[in-house]
């Protein structure tokens, strides 16, 4: 991509764009600092802030306040990918290739989102402290064999990505006003949905602190997390619905659609004060 | 021009903008699977004796346009589980009878939601498909989950309706649950591997005109979809 030429196919369609901006020298400059892949992502989503701004829709600081939220869980769950395959003997020889996978997306995710919000003139939030037993910097909370215990880490996992999808999910009309940046989100979010049915899919396998007669599945059933630990339990609560935009799930039309096959076929959103004090215990 | 127009313009905004709808395939009179209306509501009707439906515009044609998907992977398993494939394990019965019914439940609230603005039934065309081998049965499954990902994470920026884009963002997580699953199935590990994920961690995404090149091997309905809206 020639960002020279960019900008002269730009003047070429609107031949006051600067008056609308800081004038070239400044709209060159601004991508002028940008560098890597994450980065240059990125640039559409600069360009296209650039002329929400300039032309008075800004909602730039929601956007903003959404993926620092959004870098905030993916520091999350990266360190805990990487803690979770630097503990020696932890992860099973048989799942350490698709926690690798999973590691390298959520770091990714960081990146992306970093140069995403330096894109729009923001500040990213550093990474906070974390404590993975879920003790508030105690780090002997109770998960305090996170590290040790592989069902304790795979049960912590499968809560991260399906708290994940639903964070996710509840920002989307926040980030309407760039279909750049919703776009992006929206790319992520399904990603995360990817990781959640994996780990759902060897918690299934290997059946380490699922409690007895759940069968495990890779999507939701009702407010069921397939944990034998309350701990999780905010993050399920709510998934349990079968009623959809005032519409009944549960036998539409005919269909022999049971409670439990509505509450899997819809996955529920989370307020940002939910997913707060869900991660609270982790950070420190 | 609206900003979006420019980012077109200027050559920034997805390449398959660029692409031109598809050509229909040939005409395929294989019988279809679904028996619903063959004459549509929205704007339905004939074209050479082939049934056609107009997706309409605005978010009623973005609607339409998950429902025609939903259509094409609920009629899609329903064959699946009609006539299973040889050798079909316990496990692999239990999660396609459970996508199945999840994606009815799509289909049919969809249908609901749309009420009169819905397009009819969708003729579908599987003649291509092998069910009863697992690899035709599973390849083709995944073509469509990936596809229904990539097709929900590329429409959320086209609804105008923040009620609507909850929805489709309720319904695109557990298509990526599907998929992954389906991935599994075939090659376990496969979930999220780079062709479904790329370097920055980033899920499929296709505009409306790419994904519907994609179905049209499976759907002899001439799907119309000129009036959607593209950004």
């Amino acid at each position: 991509m020639n960002l020279y030429n960019v900008i002269e196919e730009i003047e070429k369609a609107d031949p006051e764009v600067y008056e609308r901006l800081d004038g070239r020298r400044d709209a060159i400059k601004k991508f002028a600092s940008f560098s890597g892949k994450a980065a240059l992502a990125a640039l559409p989503i600069a360009l296209g802030s650039m002329f929400q701004k300039s032309y008075g829709q800004s909602t730039t600081q929601q956007i903003i306040d959404v993926l620092n939220f959004a870098l905030t869980l993916e520091y999350l769950e990266a360190e805990y990918y990487v803690r979770g395959l630097d503990a020696p003997g932890l992860i099973a020889a048989v799942d350490r290739p698709a926690f690798q996978t999973i590691k390298m997306h959520e770091l990714a995710h960081v990146e992306f989102l970093r140069a995403t919000i330096l894109a729009l003139g923001g500040t990213p939030v550093a990474k906070p402290t974390f404590d993975f037993t879920a003790g508030n910097g105690s780090m002997a909370g109770p998960f305090a064999d996170v590290f040790t215990n592989y069902g304790t880490y795979l049960a912590v996992s499968q809560t991260f990505e399906d708290t994940g999808v639903r964070a996710y999910k509840g920002q989307a009309a926040n980030l309407m006003s760039s279909n750049e940046v919703l776009r992006a989100a929206l790319r992520i979010h399904s990603v995360e949905g990817r990781h959640a049915s994996h780990v759902r899919e060897i918690r299934r396998r290997n059946g380490l602190l699922v409690p007895p007669g759940v069968l495990l599945q890779p999507w939701i059933t009702l407010n069921q997390s397939g944990i034998a630990s309350p701990l999780v339990q905010p993050s399920y609560n709510g998934e349990e619905q079968t009623t959809q935009a005032g519409i009944n799930v549960v036998g539409i039309n005919g269909f022999a659609i049971t409670a439990e096959d509505a509450s899997e076929a819809f996955d529920e959103p989370l307020t940002k004060a939910q997913v707060l004090a869900i991660v609270d215990p982790f950070i420190v | 021009m609206s900003r979006r127009n420019f980012l077109n313009y200027a050559g920034l905004s997805a390449a398959g903008l660029l692409l031109a709808t598809s050509c229909k395939k040939q005409i395929d009179q294989t019988p279809g699977l679904t028996s619903d209306a063959r004459v549509n509501s929205t704007g339905g009707g004939k074209d050479g004796g082939k049934a056609v439906v107009n997706l309409g515009s605005g978010d009623i044609g973005i609607l339409n346009y998950a429902y025609a998907l939903e259509q094409l992977e609920a009629a899609f398993y329903i064959q699946v589980l009609t006539t299973p494939y040889a050798g079909i394990s316990a496990k692999e019965l239990e999660y396609l009878t459970d996508i199945r019914d999840h994606e009815i439940a799509h289909r049919e609230w969809f249908k609901n939601v749309l009420g009169n603005a819905r397009i009819g039934g969708l003729i579908v065309d599987f003649s291509g498909i092998d069910f009863s081998s697992r690899a035709s049965v599973l390849g083709t499954a995944k073509v469509f989950e990936d596809t229904g990902v990539s097709a929900y994470n590329g429409a959320g920026e086209l609804l105008e309706s923040a009620d609507y884009l909850l929805f489709a963002g309720k319904i695109v997580s557990v298509e990526a649950r599907h998929a992954a699953t389906i991935r599994d199935l075939l090659s376990y590990g496969s979930f999220a591997d780079s062709t479904a994920v790329n370097s920055m961690g980033l899920d499929l995404y296709a505009t409306p005109p790419q994904v519907l090149a994609a179905i049209d091997p499976f759907v002899s309905t001439k799907i119309l979809a000129q009036n959607l809206p593209t950004s």
